[in-house]
């Protein structure tokens, strides 16, 4: 299972802070949003296709095409507007 | 290199993080510091307060990182940064950076060069509440600019 976390208004848009997704693998982050957005549809798909959303695995910004395996924590956030 | 790096809900006191510095670098010729606070206003509208989101684990750790890459530009032997999460009010400090070092040219520098990473790389998220609803502060293309100076 991929342990996958959303933050601030992506977290607001989707109404869900935290789910456990599973994936066959191998697989990468680009997998996990197709996955996402088949089992959800609606509000996900429009998130991923409209907004600038930033991906973390394991705490690491990186593209989506990074490779992702079970045990991994994924998340998904807008871009940073701390200080 | 002496480094204190914290995320919390509480405020705190430039003199107290100032005075750490000073007694943790003997060789210390300048210490400077930053304070950045909640502005009243967004675009002319009053703000009633802020709210600021992190996220627990990569903060601390993309701040370390942030720390570590300045170290390797300049001779720095003291560094504080402190940012504040929760509802903050108009006029609060939200977040603190500190540097001492044995010139103040150095010290300079690694304050602004870390404000700028800190801004564009750590993982805070800012939600502004006014009197009448609320929205999140988008990241902003200055900031981006900035951070591409060093």
């Amino acid at each position: 299972m991929i342990d996958v976390h959303y933050f601030a208004n992506i977290r607001e848009m989707l109404g869900v802070a935290r789910e456990q997704v599973a994936l066959p693998q191998p697989a990468t982050v680009a997998a996990l949003i197709d996955t996402l957005v088949v089992q959800h549809g609606g509000r996900w798909q429009s998130l991923f296709n409209e907004i600038r959303v930033l991906t973390a695995v394991n705490q690491v910004v990186v593209p989506i095409t990074a490779v992702i395996k079970d045990g991994d924590e994924v998340a998904f956030f807008p871009p940073v507007t701390g200080g | 290199m002496d480094i204190d790096i914290r995320v919390q809900h509480d405020d705190f006191s430039s003199q107290q993080e100032t005075d750490w510095l000073r007694a943790n670098a003997a060789d210390a010729g300048a210490v400077v510091t930053f304070s950045g606070l909640v502005r009243g206003q967004e675009n002319g509208r009053d703000i009633r307060a802020l709210v600021l989101e992190h996220y627990p684990g990569m903060t601390e750790k993309s701040l370390r990182a942030i720390v570590d890459e300045a170290a390797t530009r300049w001779p720095l032997l003291g560094v504080v940064i402190i940012h504040r999460i929760g509802e903050l009010l108009p006029g609060e400090q939200i977040v603190f950076v500190g540097i001492s070092s044995a010139h103040r040219a150095a010290a300079f520098a690694a304050c602004d060069f870390l404000m700028d990473y800190l801004k564009t790389r750590a993982p805070f998220w800012k939600k502004c509440l006014f009197i009448e609803g609320g929205h999140w502060i988008a990241a902003k293309e200055s900031d981006e600019e900035a951070s591409k100076r060093w």
